[in-house]
């Protein structure tokens, strides 16, 4: 029995059958979230490392991009190129339950409405290297957002998951367990109660009969002793 | 619940400057404490994702850490200048090993 200490009275024994009823009835909702969530994560991660293997290849041929244009123009010319930016993004976020982990949904609005007129420079001073560069982050960038989002879900629901599975373990390998020897030790206990009050019983029951039986033996005695000392019939008969 | 967030990117200037033409808010910065300090500041305002180049991510690891179980600021690694070095794709597999226990796929 680990170390519990509990009274074995019927009260506690009741007590302790609802709380095994409500371990076990947690336990198999925790385990069925934990599958769930399992589920839903291995479907996000795959996408995550198939999203993330696009986007750094991607990513690196803008960097290439951007390193021939800075290899046309001067590093002032390109800077002052990308000073002031005419694009401005705002994010809005807004959230998804899954299995009551909250997860991020981004939702981007660009301040130009159209694609192609992001450039923030003049084209006759800088290099049309520049441009390809530009347009291709443009393009990388909303599945760069995509991958922000689905990263972020994967961490999240990472984080749930070792949460709920050390949950269920708790459960089934320490509480489950625990309670069910305390209510095994609280059985026997008043079982053995119960046999200590028969056997108690019993044993007045016998001494009770002995007493009247020699009481008996000694009334038989002293009439047989009457009857054999004298001819006469006893007086009192 | 939808306010509107800025998204940063943070690294050094060559491989953040083209964020800046799509409008993001760029942190160009040299070295790991200044990273860290930028990383801090975002985290206090209005910024939901912030993309961190991987030669920076190296280094602060503490930092990463802090804001992972966070729902904001989303922190994501992308490869700088440099090329990758497989951060990224490591903190999947972390990730994947922190919920299962062990490394499935």
């Amino acid at each position: 029995m680990a170390n519990i200490t509990v009274s074995p009275t019927r009260m506690e024994l009741t007590r302790l059958k609802g709380k095994l009823r409500t371990a076990q009835r947690g336990h198999k909702l925790l385990k069925d979230k934990r599958d769930e969530l399992m589920k839903q994560f291995l479907d996000t991660v795959r996408e995550v490392r198939a999203l993330r293997a696009e986007v750094e290849e991607e990513l690196m041929t803008v960097h290439g991009a951007f390193t021939v244009a800075s290899a046309l123009m001067s590093s002032e010319a390109l800077e002052q190129a990308l000073l002031y930016p005419k694009q401005s993004v705002e994010l809005t976020m807004t959230f998804q339950n899954i299995m009551s982990v909250n997860v991020p949904v981004y939702d981007f609005q660009t301040q130009t409405r159209s694609d192609s007129d992001i450039y923030p420079y003049g084209f006759a001073a800088t290099s049309g290297e520049l441009d390809t560069a530009v347009d291709a982050l443009g393009k990388v960038f909303r599945k760069m957002l995509k991958l922000a989002e689905i990263e972020k879900s994967a961490q999240l629901m990472a984080e749930e998951i070792e949460k709920t599975r050390r949950r269920v373990n708790a459960l089934e390998y320490v509480m489950i367990p625990n309670t069910q020897e305390a209510i095994r030790y609280i059985n026997m206990k008043l079982d053995e109660n119960d046999r200590a009050t028969t056997i108690r019983l019993m044993k007045v029951k016998d001494m009770i009969l002995k007493e009247s039986l020699e009481e008996k033996r000694a009334e038989t005695a002293k009439a047989v002793k009457a009857f054999s000392s004298g001819d006469e019939a006893p007086a009192e008969v | 619940m939808a306010t509107t967030y800025q998204i940063a990117a943070v690294g050094d200037w060559e491989s953040v400057m083209g964020f800046r033409a799509l409008g993001l808010d760029t942190y160009p910065v040299s070295d790991i404490t200044e990273a860290k300090e930028t990383i801090r500041e975002l985290a206090k305002g209005d910024c939901a994702v912030i993309y961190l180049t991987e030669q920076l991510a190296q280094g602060m690891d503490d930092v990463l850490s802090r804001y992972k179980d966070e729902l904001r600021p989303a922190i994501i690694l992308i490869p700088g200048r440099q090329g990758s070095l497989g951060i990224g794709k490591n903190n999947i597999q972390r990730a994947i090993e922190r919920a299962v226990g062990a490394d499935i796929l």
